[in-house]
This record gives C-alpha cells, sequence and structure tokens, in this order.
C-alpha cells in the first residue's frame, strides 16, 4: 500500500466514524462537533485529491462559518434538554435502517461499476489522474475558469446569497412585529 | 487511489445523511444531515473531476458551498422562529401545515 492509499483510508475512516456520530449522539452538541470531525477529514480527503484550494475553502467556510452558526443555534435555544425525545423509535427505525442500507448497496454497487466503461473511468483518466499528482489543479486555473466561462454562475450565486440575507432578515423581522 | 474508492465513501456518506434525515426528529441534526449530504456530492465532484483532469468540479464544489451556507442561514432562521413558536424543533410536533 502507498501513502495515499493509507491516508485515504485513515480519513475515509474518519469520515465515516464522524458522520455515523453525527446520527447518533443524542445531544445535538456533540452532534455538531462530530460533524466538524468529518468536514475536516473530508478536506484530507480533498488535499489527497490534489484539490488544495478546496480543502482550505472546506475548513474555512464548512468547519468555521457554517458550523459556528449550527452551535449558535443549538446554544442560543439551548436544546440539550430538548432532545431527549428527538429519535424514531422501533417499527419505523427499523425500516428506515433497511431503507438505508439499501440505498448504501445501491450506491456502492453504482459507483463501483457505472464509470467502467465511461471516459471517466476508462484507463487513460486513470493516467490523466497520475499526472495531475505532478501537475494538480491550481487556485489560478480555478479562478481563471470561474471568472471568465463560469462568470454568469458566479453572478447568479450572488444573488442567492443575497436571497438568503433577505430572507433572514424578513423572518426575524415579522417575528418581531408578532411581538409587539 | 482509483476513483471507484472516493465514489463509494461518497456514497456511503449520503446514505449516513438519508438515514439521519429519516431516523432523527430533531430539525438541526436534519439539517446537519443534509450538509452530510451535500459534502458527499462535493467529494464525488471533486474526485470526478481530478480523474476528467479539469477543474469543472472543483468550481461546483464551490457553487455547491455558496448553497449550502445560503441554505443554513434561511434553515436556522426558521428554526428558530419555530422555537420561539411552539418551544419546540422536533419535526414530529411542528405539523400545523399538515393537512
Amino acid at each position: 500500500m502507498t501513502a495515499d492509499q493509507i491516508l485515504f483510508f485513515i480519513f475515509g475512516g474518519i469520515s465515516l466514524i464522524g458522520a455515523i456520530a453525527v446520527i447518533s449522539f443524542r445531544h445535538p452538541i456533540y452532534s455538531a462537533l462530530s460533524l466538524i470531525v468529518t468536514f475536516f477529514s473530508q478536506a484530507g480527503l480533498f488535499v489527497l485529491l490534489g484539490a488544495h484550494f478546496v480543502a482550505a475553502v472546506q475548513v474555512i467556510v464548512y468547519a468555521g462559518a457554517i458550523m459556528v452558526l449550527f452551535l449558535f443555534v443549538i446554544m442560543l435555544l439551548n436544546l440539550g434538554t430538548l432532545s431527549a425525545k428527538g429519535v424514531m423509535t422501533g417499527k419505523l427505525k427499523g425500516i428506515a435502517i433497511v431503507l438505508g442500507i439499501l440505498f448504501a448497496a445501491q450506491g456502492i454497487y453504482i459507483a463501483a461499476n457505472v464509470f467502467k466503461d465511461t471516459e471517466v473511468g476508462s484507463p487513460e483518466a486513470i493516467e490523466r489522474a497520475a499526472a495531475l499528482a505532478d501537475n494538480p489543479i491550481e487556485t489560478y486555473d480555478i479562478g481563471v475558469l470561474l471568472f471568465r466561462d463560469y462568470l454568469l454562475p458566479f453572478e447568479v450565486t450572488s444573488l442567492i446569497l443575497l436571497a438568503a440575507l433577505i430572507g433572514v432578515i424578513v423572518l426575524v423581522k415579522r417575528e418581531n412585529r408578532v411581538e409587539n | 487511489m482509483a476513483l471507484q474508492y472516493y465514489l463509494i465513501l461518497s456514497a456511503l456518506l449520503f446514505t449516513i445523511g438519508v438515514i439521519g434525515v429519516l431516523v432523527r426528529r430533531n430539525a438541526i441534526i436534519i439539517f446537519m444531515c443534509i450538509e452530510l449530504m451535500l459534502n458527499a456530492a462535493n467529494l464525488a465532484f471533486v474526485a470526478i473531476s481530478r480523474n476528467l483532469g479539469t477543474a469543472e468540479g472543483q468550481l461546483f464544489v464551490f457553487f455547491v458551498m455558496a448553497v449550502a451556507a445560503a441554505e443554513v442561514a434561511i434553515g436556522l432562521a426558521i428554526i428558530v422562529s419555530v422555537f420561539k413558536h411552539r418551544e419546540t424543533i422536533n419535526v414530529d410536533e411542528v405539523n400545523s401545515l399538515k393537512g
């Protein structure tokens, strides 16, 4: 096994354990902290894939901004005391887990087979990926692509963020008016 | 490391997110599971982008992240306002839209 493979299994294992911990812990704060572990190990996987800028953004945006938002709301609402009955029980839970295992089996089957005969999974693509290890996609390439070929989607993204901003303000404002 | 391993890991992470949404009744944890699913999709994007040798896959990860940030902000605002009204965020108890 090469170092890449060992690191893949380490990071992949940690992210799977973190993900399972997210849905197993009763207390939302423990779930949020497990989610941060998952995000960090996924950043490690991005580094293994040669996507260094994506890894940095993953840590800054996901593990930084989004998780702080989650933790802030959990602590603001003081949810620890309310989460005792936060888990589906009995027959429904069994059905959900059986369906989930079926879904995972489908996903694994598709992931393992569907790309074999296409361009992505072809031997040339694997050679290309190996060549990329010496010549990775740099932030410069992403920037050129983002601000030249994908300028319109980029601007539309800013509209999404603006809509979210206005939406949050409206949600909070209406709340105040009802209370008054 | 072959593409298939990354895609299988991505599928497993996505499935854990789906199971979380089905099993957990706490709205905040359901949101975290949605983040897990978006991240699994990001992993598949980056893995396929590397095998194609293009940067487009990495680009779409940024779009997904922007959408995720917007979704989290709106979702948490809704959760906070629901909590102010109902004193609960258990999705089984917040069912006044049910016909």
